[in-house]
């Protein structure tokens, strides 16, 4: 317990500290953030209730939607501002930025999980690859329509409302760092909360045996559509932050992005290891390492890179590294291990 | 209902006419989903790649004064070779495990492949011009692209020879007993390994004989794979594995109803339109199954 309180005070002060320590890379930074709470969020969905989606985009993607529209549609009419030149003619104070920003955030957070919640019940009976295409097609669909929607700007894109002069030029790195950080901070919390729960142990049987679940007396559907909303809002949080960090919002290549975010998070979770609390962590840390790297010293080939990627992890490692080290170390994780049933296993094999 | 496609019969049988023709291509994509998903059990969506993939073939064909028609005869060969390529290093690893596995892994394959055709070909939308003419219907108001009824005719042609082939020769029995019982199938002397890489060779050839087609009758762009590799999904799941004439049939329904989508929406919502129908077929099959207490799977 001890070892934990140093673990977590360190790295809490660490989060604090950095975007003092490296003030060149402040976005990078917070897209670090984000990139990791979607993949604690994809990892409620996919790696400890077994139902693996890619449609965790469309709550993200709604969710950067929401807030951009809630914070321009507050103070200003919005059709006129993404009709285009809107954010010249119209600007926002520091206050009404901040009150935008904060009111957007929580319906960015409400809307997609109550969004999930309607959705849930039919789209959750469905299982395995037969959920996954679905979600699949569920996220396109959603880049495919809002790219033809006028009032947020369809083919265009849409321009966030533009961080309010203050003194400082600082400033708006730092307050959208702070705000990714807050909120990876409060989402890694209340998934550490949840996981200590019952509730996790449900999440748990139906991905083990979904139809056993049900017979042991589980209404599985309900804590299915819960699981759901939770990722669902924790999504929408992190799109309506990198909506504001980005300013520009467009329908398939920057909110509704299956083809980057969202299969971004299915491989972060994976990488570190499904169905753990720090796998996604550590893997969407090495995957932002990766990625940045790659970006910077082979632009262009920066998707051959990731497609060879992908194989290479599903292939390769897909127990991912907590996985790993729990085949390595299982003692650290709690398990006792028998050394002579251990090794007559291995002969075995 | 004030839509000017049904205030004019001759737009509503145009539409028809091309979303027939249109979904007969569409069924051959999905006859080689259809064959892999059920001797393999992969869900491969790099299959709309694969089809862009071929179309391209034709289309270098035709920029060095070849007639693309060829396309239809070069590139399910070359097609084939990639496709045991593509078995070799990466499908022969996922075959027995989850599908998730396997639709990630394949995933990985069509993003790989958009980028590689993205450097290699540009990301220019291009047609190969075969310069069939069109032909004109009911007084000049129904118009035809004569290319559209020439693709329509070699999917067929393709279609029945690859039924008459599983049927009738060796090969095309190995597949067909592995498809039932890969175990007893290996017992029996099949060689499993090779009978896998020949079914993903034959899907990919399907891919590059359809992707000629397209590059002939319609344009082809790097990153438009996933649209085909979800309507041979879609295609399948409504038609079921095994089942070739409904095959064809959801084929051809999937292509009135983009056609008249197409009219209705706009065209900015084509695309959105096919996804969404996926996801509304999925839902309504998982409500018709829950009544019986089942689930698909």
């Amino acid at each position: 317990m001890n070892k934990n309180i140093v673990l977590y005070g360190a790295i809490l002060i660490f989060g604090i500290a950095a975007p003092f320590i490296f003030p060149a890379f402040k976005v990078q930074l917070s897209i670090l953030c984000i990139l990791i709470i979607l993949a604690i969020t994809w990892n409620v969905q996919g790696g400890e209730m077994g139902y693996n989606t890619f449609g965790n985009i469309l709550f993200y993607g709604l969710g950067m939607y929401l807030c951009a529209s809630v914070q321009v549609g507050m103070f200003f009419p919005l059709g006129e501002w993404t009709e285009g030149g809107g954010e010249k003619t119209f600007v926002h104070t520091p206050a009404q930025f901040f009150q935008g920003f904060a009111v957007g955030l929580a319906v960015a957070a409400v809307v997609p999980a109550i969004v999930a919640g309607l959705i849930g019940y039919s789209i959750l009976g469905l299982r395995g690859h037969y959920f996954a295409i679905c979600t699949l097609g569920l996220g396109v669909a959603a880049g495919e329509i809002s790219g033809g929607i006028e009032i947020i700007g369809a083919g265009q894109g849409f321009t966030t409302p533009p961080f309010p002069n203050v003194d400082r030029l600082e400033a708006r790195g730092e307050f959208f760092y702070f705000c990714s950080f807050i909120v990876l901070v409060f989402t890694f919390l209340a998934v550490k909360a949840i996981y200590s729960t019952r509730f996790k142990l449900v999440l748990n049987a139906i991905r083990d045996n979904e139809d056993k679940a049900e017979a042991m007396g589980i209404q599985t559907m309900k804590y299915k559509i819960i699981g759901w909303m939770i990722s669902a809002f924790f999504c929408g949080l992190a799109g309506g932050i990198m909506g504001g960090l980005v300013g520009y919002i467009d329908s398939t290549d920057v909110a509704f992005d299956g083809r980057e975010m969202g299969v971004f998070m299915v491989l972060m979770a994976i990488l570190g290891g499904k169905g753990t609390l720090w796998g996604p962590v550590i893997g969407a840390t090495l995957f932002h390492i990766f990625k940045e790297g790659f970006w910077t010293f082979f632009l262009g080939w920066q998707y051959v890179a990731l497609g060879v990627l992908i194989v290479v992890i599903v292939i390769y490692f897909p127990e991912g590294i907590m996985g790993w080290l729990r085949e390595k170390y299982p003692e650290r994780f709690g398990e006792v291990v028998d050394e002579a049933d251990r090794k007559a296993q291995v002969t075995l094999k | 209902m004030d839509f000017l496609i049904f205030q004019v019969p001759m737009l509503t049988l145009q539409a028809v006419l091309d979303g027939l023709l249109l979904g007969i291509l569409f069924a051959l994509i999905a006859y080689g989903m259809a064959l892999q998903w059920g001797v393999m059990n992969i869900i491969n969506i790099a299959q709309g790649d694969l089809v862009i993939l071929g179309g391209y073939i034709a289309y270098f064909m035709y920029l060095y004064g070849i007639h693309p028609a060829w396309g239809v005869i070069v590139s399910p060969i070359i097609m084939y070779f990639v496709g045991v390529v593509i078995y070799k290093l990466v499908i022969n690893k996922v075959v027995d495990r989850d599908l998730f596995i396997s639709i990630l892994a394949t995933f990985g394959i069509s993003i790989l492949f958009m980028q590689l055709m993205n450097f290699a070909f540009g990301a220019d939308v291009v047609l190969a011009n075969s310069g069939y003419g069109t032909t004109m219907l009911f007084d000049n108001s129904v118009t035809l692209p004569n290319s559209k009824i020439f693709s329509a005719f070699i999917s067929i042609v393709f279609a029945i020879g690859l039924v008459i082939y599983m049927k009738k020769s060796k090969l095309g029995r190995a597949i067909r007993a592995t498809a039932q019982n890969a175990r007893a199938a290996k017992i029996l002397g099949v060689d499993t390994e090779k009978v896998y890489a020949a079914t993903f060779g034959i899907n990919a050839a399907l891919c590059g004989v359809a992707g000629a087609l397209i590059s002939i009758t319609f344009t082809i762009h790097p990153y438009m794979g996933l649209p085909y590799t979800i309507r041979s999904f879609m295609i399948v799941i409504v038609a079921g594995l095994g089942n070739l004439p409904g095959v064809a049939m959801s084929g051809m329904g999937l292509g009135v109803f983009e056609e008249f989508a197409d009219y209705i929406l706009g065209t900015e919502f084509r695309i959105g339109s096919v996804f969404l129908l996926l996801v509304l077929i999925l839902v309504y099959r998982r409500f018709k199954l829950s009544r019986k207490r089942e689930y698909l799977k």
